[in-house]
């Protein structure tokens, strides 16, 4: 195992509201390493993004750290003036946003785009250099006919291509960690494995950490060497991909993998896990899945579940002592 | 060959001949409205060249003369002929609305896009300015500060400017605070980029075509407040010709020489007929999409 890349200890992140503060993510600890891949799963408001944004600091208005530690490479940015995590920005952590779209300027040519992080990161004055770099790197992304498209307008390319463009301009920085907040949801299902193979080569090359925020389950099989499962702003699992979706130990994770449909045997309905999610800031005591929950005892609503470990890496926070032992086995 | 596809799509509508009578009409118009201005600016660029007499040569023998071969456009109650007073005039317009366009234009944008992007304090103060901006008449700020500063040309222009930075500043800043909520300028600042990086590759050319189309339809309405300040005396000065002084002048002999009054009018009326038309043809080719100005 690698070299630890991004490491965050008990975050807490905070959204001011008139009504007070949410508690958008709640006591998030993680642990990305050098080549290693983790699988950032939940369901929308679960407070996915907003751990990405938080590793940045680029909340949005009103949010803010409140507690906990984020250390890049050892160096903890929680607490950092805005200033200083710019250097960080693009240049130690790459980002992959959603839709490829609009994440690009429509009115620039995608070699400035890509250029412009090498004239900002790495103060490349020469504009040869530059174009010879930007040509590289998007060779790097397997974009054909590289150093004749550096003139095109993003809306010259297909979706899956402006997915490239973005990616390269994460790996323009040379990122020891690339942040992709679901970087295929918005792509041709035909598109997706393409992208998260180019992620994953490009992650054997150099040895980069990728933390992937996605819904796809399946992605996060074939693709993510760790999976984190992330429920109203608390991880309530984590651990090795395989053993995990072979045997979740959360009641929240286990509605997760049985929602999967499977090609092989696609039942009538699909099972899901009923009732909604709390919103943001209202989980009330206890554990935030209890009201959802089939399993729940009376402890579950008093106190938060703490995390405990299950061996072999794994951890949990829930109190359903059947299920440990299941799981432990 | 995605990428080859992607090209042909995009190429197309260029190549496609487009026949509907409106759109050669429009067609028509804008290139009309680019002579017209071209034709109006060469003739203020090279005023004394190809005015034909002195506009201020006085010739009371030769007063209120209807047009002829000899003076185009007549001559007025002084004898000074009309189409070299209307060339000269309409240099001093159009340097004018230059120079207003250029400060107004800089500035207002400058206030927008600082106001879009920064929001909060910033955004309050250059707003509240705005709107204290708008309630004030322009010609009574004028009538103001005309006053106390005497009439001059640096004076007008100042004037001129401070009525007319607000629109800029207005239409720009809610661009930009749609563009900032853009997912490129949160990728711009995932990338670490400084914010007036930001401002100025990310959010500037994407509020250029709206600003082409601003600056160009403030063109007119700087012409049009120029010749009212003219007009009520607070502009160009006599003897110096301005479009606004000789239709003030002209009035009088309104039943006698319709021509003293009424041809810079024309000339004014063509200028800002052809800058509208401009900014609309503009407006529609910025609608276009990407790189269409």
């Amino acid at each position: 195992m690698g070299k630890e890349i991004l490491r965050l200890d008990a975050l807490v992140t905070e959204i001011a509201s008139p009504a007070g503060a949410a508690r958008v993510v709640d006591g998030v600890s993680l642990s990305v390493a050098a080549g290693r891949t983790l699988g950032l799963v939940g369901e929308s408001g679960s407070g996915k993004s907003l751990t990405c944004l938080s590793v940045l600091g680029l909340l949005p208005p009103g949010g803010r750290v409140a507690s906990g530690r984020i250390l890049f490479r050892g160096e903890d940015l929680a607490g950092l003036p805005q200033k200083a995590l710019a250097r960080y920005r693009g240049a130690g952590i790459g980002t992959v946003l959603q839709d490829p779209m609009t994440s690009l300027n429509p009115l620039l040519t995608v070699g400035e785009q890509i250029g412009e992080v090498f004239r900002h990161h790495h103060a490349i004055r020469s504009r040869a250099e530059r174009r010879r770099r930007t040509v590289a790197v998007m060779e790097q992304v397997r974009i054909p006919a590289a150093s004749e498209r550096l003139g095109a307008y993003p809306h010259q390319f297909s979706g899956g291509m402006r997915q490239r463009i973005a990616i390269a301009i994460a790996l323009a920085g040379e990122p020891d960690l690339i942040i992709a907040d679901e970087p295929t949801t918005a792509l041709d299902v035909t598109i997706r494995l393409q992208i998260l193979q180019l992620l994953r080569d490009i992650q054997r090359a150099r040895g980069t950490a990728i933390l992937l925020v996605t819904h796809d389950l399946h992605a996060v099989a074939r693709f993510c060497d760790e999976v984190a499962v992330m429920y109203a702003g608390r991880l309530v699992e984590q651990g090795p991909v395989a053993s995990v979706f072979a045997r979740p130990a959360h009641p929240y994770a286990r509605g997760l993998v049985a929602a999967v449909p499977r090609i092989a045997a696609i039942p009538d309905r699909l099972p899901a896990i009923p009732g909604q999610p709390p919103r943001p800031g209202e989980a009330g005591e206890g554990c935030a899945f209890a009201p959802r929950c089939g399993q729940a005892i009376a402890a579950c609503t008093a106190a938060v579940p703490a995390v405990r470990a299950l061996g072999a890496g794994r951890s949990v926070a829930c109190l359903a002592p059947q299920l440990l032992a299941e799981a432990a086995e | 060959m995605a990428a080859d596809l992607a090209r042909a799509i995009t190429a197309s509508p260029a190549v496609r001949p487009r026949r509907s009578l409106r759109h050669l009409a429009r067609r028509i118009g804008f290139l009309g409205a680019v002579a017209t201005l071209v034709l109006i600016a060469g003739a203020a660029l090279l005023a004394p060249h190809v005015a034909p007499y002195d506009p201020n040569a006085i010739n009371l023998g030769h007063a209120l003369k209807a047009p002829s071969a000899v003076h185009w456009f007549g001559t007025d109650q002084l004898g000074r002929d009309v189409l070299s007073r209307v060339i000269h005039g309409g240099r001093m317009s159009l340097l004018i609305a230059l120079c207003v366009v250029t400060l107004a234009g800089i500035g207002g944008t400058l206030a927008g896009l600082v106001a879009g992007y920064r929001g909060g304090l910033v955004d309050d103060v250059v707003m509240r300015l705005a709107e204290i901006q708008y309630a004030l008449p322009p010609v009574i700020l004028a009538l103001v500060m005309v006053g106390v500063l005497g009439p001059s040309t640096v004076n007008i222009i100042l004037v001129i400017t401070l009525a007319n930075w607000a629109r800029f500043a207005r239409v720009i800043r809610a661009e930009a605070i749609s563009l900032r909520h853009r997912d490129f300028v949160l990728l711009a600042r995932l990338s670490g980029a400084s914010s007036w990086r930001i401002v100025l590759t990310h959010i500037l050319p994407n509020v250029k075509p709206t600003l082409l189309v601003l600056l160009t339809l403030d063109i007119g309405l700087i012409i049009i407040l120029e010749a009212t300040l003219s007009f009520l005396g607070l502009g160009i000065q006599p003897p110096d010709p301005s479009w606004g002084t000789m239709i003030a002048e002209g009035r009088a002999y309104l039943e006698r020489a319709w021509w003293t009054s009424l041809l810079p009018g024309a000339a004014l009326l063509a200028t800002v007929l052809a800058a509208n038309i401009l900014a609309d043809g503009f407006g529609r080719r910025g609608a276009g999409g990407p790189g269409g100005a």
